[in-house]
């Protein structure tokens, strides 16, 4: 088990440089250091010096991979993608364009992104499952058929009707919730409901029915009949046997985006004006900071990958017959 | 002569292929069968008829004439005009001052009105457009609604015999001794097409065209948003950028996803391996984060580039195609996933053994065998993922890494209708157009992808 946490972990290396290296292309060779600063300064003072100065500052006047300047080893640390890239391997974030800490900033945003994010997946899901479930139970009927109908016209509307609709209807005019914003502490409550409901509502389209596929494959197997024909009722059936059977799958789905919980949703974070890492990225992007953009993405994939190698040795807990060697 | 953007030719370049790849699959028995299946679906072929509909809306805004310098309001003069613009000219030309609500009369917010004896009041004013016909419009509106549109769904049952009088033509012509037989039979619902829903989905189109149509002329259907544009008008040109977002993005992912997916199953070893690498890379980046990534890049280049881009409408369609090959970028990865698995367990299977022992060449193994045995995977992917880009498209919009703001988009409208739900009374309709036109198409892309993916997916049988 340890060895084969340690071959995944050195696997995931390559991915990260892979990462790394993508993002740093696409950010200072496709797009250099120099478009930033114009970028930055505006059309107005954009000058030699002044381009020169924002670079400067943040350290982006350096050469790309290679610096003949320097003497030793500083050939290749005082060079961009030394100071910039590699450091992110020890979740060194630097600094903004802005001049802000990242790494600071990150510690600080990711608990309103956790605390939207944790009650959204667990409410989601037992949501999604709960209602899978009943389709499955009045299966051939004709509630299952308006029911997986349903599903699809509601995971045909998109997220931002969801949204938008959930404010108005429970912020406006039913004032049960404030409309967006957050708090500290235990406050913060009443700011979470709202987009967990929204979350949940939103999500339950298309999660009840992928979950309702998987019991659907479930239920047509042999030892499900045997249960049957033993004598157990039909939620007997369903919750015990098959629920559980089901799990393999259902915590593929679940367990790889744990990691990414702390990043949070753009999408709901923005809209609902949370001080997460979520709103934070899409500030970034609307200010077109690059480092932060970086950052999120590095710290995005690690935790992906991360959550990957979760997922498989999840499935030892769950079932007895995977052997990860 | 008509001028073409960059993204109406890819456009119609897909649509070109795809009828080639109709053509090929007619022929083919194995091909005709699962879409015989899919024929006899009744959703499925309602969805189809819905979708074609707004298919042939965006073909219409696809096919673009240069303007000539006399016609026309003069912000538009260097743009050029789709065909679905000059056939929609008096939706497009009829622009308010702001707000107005559907159907209405008067303005939705009051101002300062100069009275013909001198003097000033505030009020509502009249619209320039909306119910100018109109001498007293508190009394004679409602009147005037219900008379437009009964004219306006009379025209349209009557486009809509012409159709029918077609099929029951051709009907007739098949087989003149049953016609009444199969006549009913078609009425009741019974046989292989299911004509009946069909021909119901059409009428309810026509009607529906008949009646926006008529009522289009005098009022504005759906209101006007902020600078007094047609809402109704801007929905319809959105259909465009939903449909090009969900089938460009396809024609940028398939050569990729095709292309490294049989490489990587067929060869195995170290291209395998590469490939492997590559979309495992791809797809561990959050997907959201790389198109931002991305598309802040692609306005760095456009923004060196300044002089490529001197009109509105070119900046708007390179961006289109970027955001298009940005998405493809970052879906390709899932298909080619399966589609390597899918060439792994056919390279073992006998036919293709046989062929290499009759020392059949890897070009022709690769394109005679397995290529057309990957189809069904493609097209049930394909269809799958054609609504969800339609939605990824609206969110994107949103958060300004998507459509440009000047292009008309579902998630522009939106983008542009949010806060006015704040406002007192709300202004809802621009919300409302965008939810029901999205939901119109997604709802039968999304019906019409299951049926082909039941009708295609061998595991599921019949």
């Amino acid at each position: 088990m340890l060895h084969y946490i340690l071959r995944r972990l050195l696997y995931a290396l390559p991915l990260l440089l892979g990462i790394n290296i993508l993002t740093f292309l696409l950010f200072f060779v496709v797009n250099t250091p120099e478009d930033m600063a114009r970028m930055h300064l505006g059309q107005k003072h954009v000058t030699p010096e002044a381009v020169q100065k924002w670079k400067h500052e943040r350290g982006y006047d350096l050469p790309l991979f290679w610096n003949d300047q320097a003497q030793g080893g500083g050939q290749a640390t005082q060079t961009i993608f030394y100071q910039k890239s590699l450091g992110l391997f020890l979740f060194r974030f630097g600094r903004s364009d802005e001049g802000r800490d990242i790494g600071a900033d990150i510690r600080q945003r990711m608990w309103p992104s956790l605390a939207i994010a944790v009650p959204s997946l667990l409410a989601g899901l037992l949501a999604d499952i709960s209602v899978a479930l009943l389709l499955v139970f009045f299966r051939l009927t004709y509630l299952e058929f308006w029911g997986v109908a349903l599903c699809v016209a509601a995971m045909s509307v998109s997220t931002l009707f969801y949204i938008i609709g959930g404010q108005y209807l429970l912020g406006k005019l039913l004032q049960l919730t404030p409309i967006s914003g957050y708090d500290t502490g235990l406050e913060a409550v009443r700011f979470i409901i709202l987009p967990v409901v929204i979350g949940v509502v939103a999500g339950i389209g298309s999660g009840a029915r992928w979950y309702r596929t998987l019991f659907l494959e479930e239920v047509e197997k042999d030892y499900v009949r045997t249960a049957r024909a033993k004598g157990l009722s039909e939620p007997q059936v369903l919750f015990r046997h098959v629920l559980k059977n089901a799990m393999i799958p259902i915590l593929t789905g679940v367990v790889v985006v744990l990691p990414l919980l702390f990043t949070g949703s753009l999408m709901t974070e923005s809209f609902f004006a949370i001080p997460g890492l979520g709103s934070y990225t899409i500030d970034a992007i609307a200010q077109q900071d690059f480092a932060i953009v970086r950052s999120m993405v590095f710290l995005g994939s690690a935790l992906y990958i991360l959550g990957l190698l979760l997922t498989d040795l999840s499935y030892t807990l769950v079932d007895p017959r995977v052997r990860l060697g | 002569m008509p001028v073409f953007l960059a993204t109406d030719l890819l456009f119609f370049l897909l649509l070109a292929a795809l009828g080639a790849t109709a053509f090929h699959a007619a022929r083919r028995e194995p091909l005709r069968r699962p879409w015989r299946k899919v024929a006899r679906n009744p959703v499925a072929m309602v969805s189809l008829v819905i979708l074609l509909a707004f298919l042939a809306l965006a073909v219409l805004d696809s096919i673009r004439f240069p303007p000539k310098a006399a016609d026309g309001a003069a912000q538009y003069r260097n743009e050029p005009l789709s065909l679905l613009d000059l056939w929609l000219a008096p939706l497009k030309t009829h622009t308010e001052k702001t707000y107005s609500a559907p159907l209405a009369a008067y303005a939705y917010a009051k101002e300062m009105i100069r009275e013909p004896g001198g003097g000033e009041r505030w009020d509502y004013p009249r619209l320039r457009y909306g119910g100018a016909h109109l001498a007293d419009p508190e009394r004679e509106r409602m009147a005037d609604i219900v008379a437009t549109g009964a004219k306006g769904l009379a025209e349209g049952f009557a486009l809509w015999l012409l159709p029918l009088g077609l099929g029951l033509a051709g009907l007739y012509r098949r087989g003149r001794a049953d016609f009444a037989g199969r006549l009913s039979a078609l009425l009741r619902g019974q046989g292989g097409m299911p004509w009946r829903a069909i021909g119901l989905t059409v009428l309810l189109l026509c009607l529906l065209g008949g009646a926006m149509g008529e009522l289009g002329l005098k009022y504005h259907v759906l209101g006007t948003g902020k600078v007094g544009g047609d809402v109704l008008y801007q929905s319809l040109k959105s259909i465009r950028t939903g449909l090009l977002i969900g089938t460009l993005t396809t024609f940028a992912t398939l050569p990729l996803a095709l292309g490294f997916g049989i490489l990587a199953g067929y060869f195995r070893g170290w291209v395998d391996d590469v490939i492997q690498y590559l979309y495992t890379t791809l797809n561990s980046i959050p997907g959201v984060l790389l198109i931002a990534a991305a598309m802040l890049v692609m306005q760095g280049y456009m923004a060196r580039h300044e002089a490529e881009f001197a009109s509105l409408a070119l900046r708007a369609d390179f961006r289109l195609l970027a955001l298009c090959l940005i998405l493809g970028m970052t879906s390709w990865t899932g298909l080619c996933r399966l589609l390597r698995a899918e060439t792994l367990k056919l390279r073992e299977l006998e036919y293709v053994q046989a062929a290499r022992a009759l020392g059949v060449g890897r070009g022709m193994i690769l394109l005679r065998h397995i290529l057309p045995n990957l189809f069904h995977l493609v097209l049930i992917s394909v269809a799958l993922d054609f609504s969800s880009l339609v939605l990824a498209e609206a969110v994107l919009s949103y958060i300004n890494i998507g459509v440009d703001p000047s292009m008309d988009s579902w998630g522009n409208m939106i983008n542009g209708a949010r806060l006015e739900m704040a406002r007192d009374p709300v202004v809802w309709w621009s919300l409302a157009a965008a939810f029901w036109f999205m939901f119109a198409l997604v709802l039968p892309a999304n019906l019409f992808a299951d049926a082909v993916r039941d009708a295609f997916d061998p595991r599921r049988g019949d």
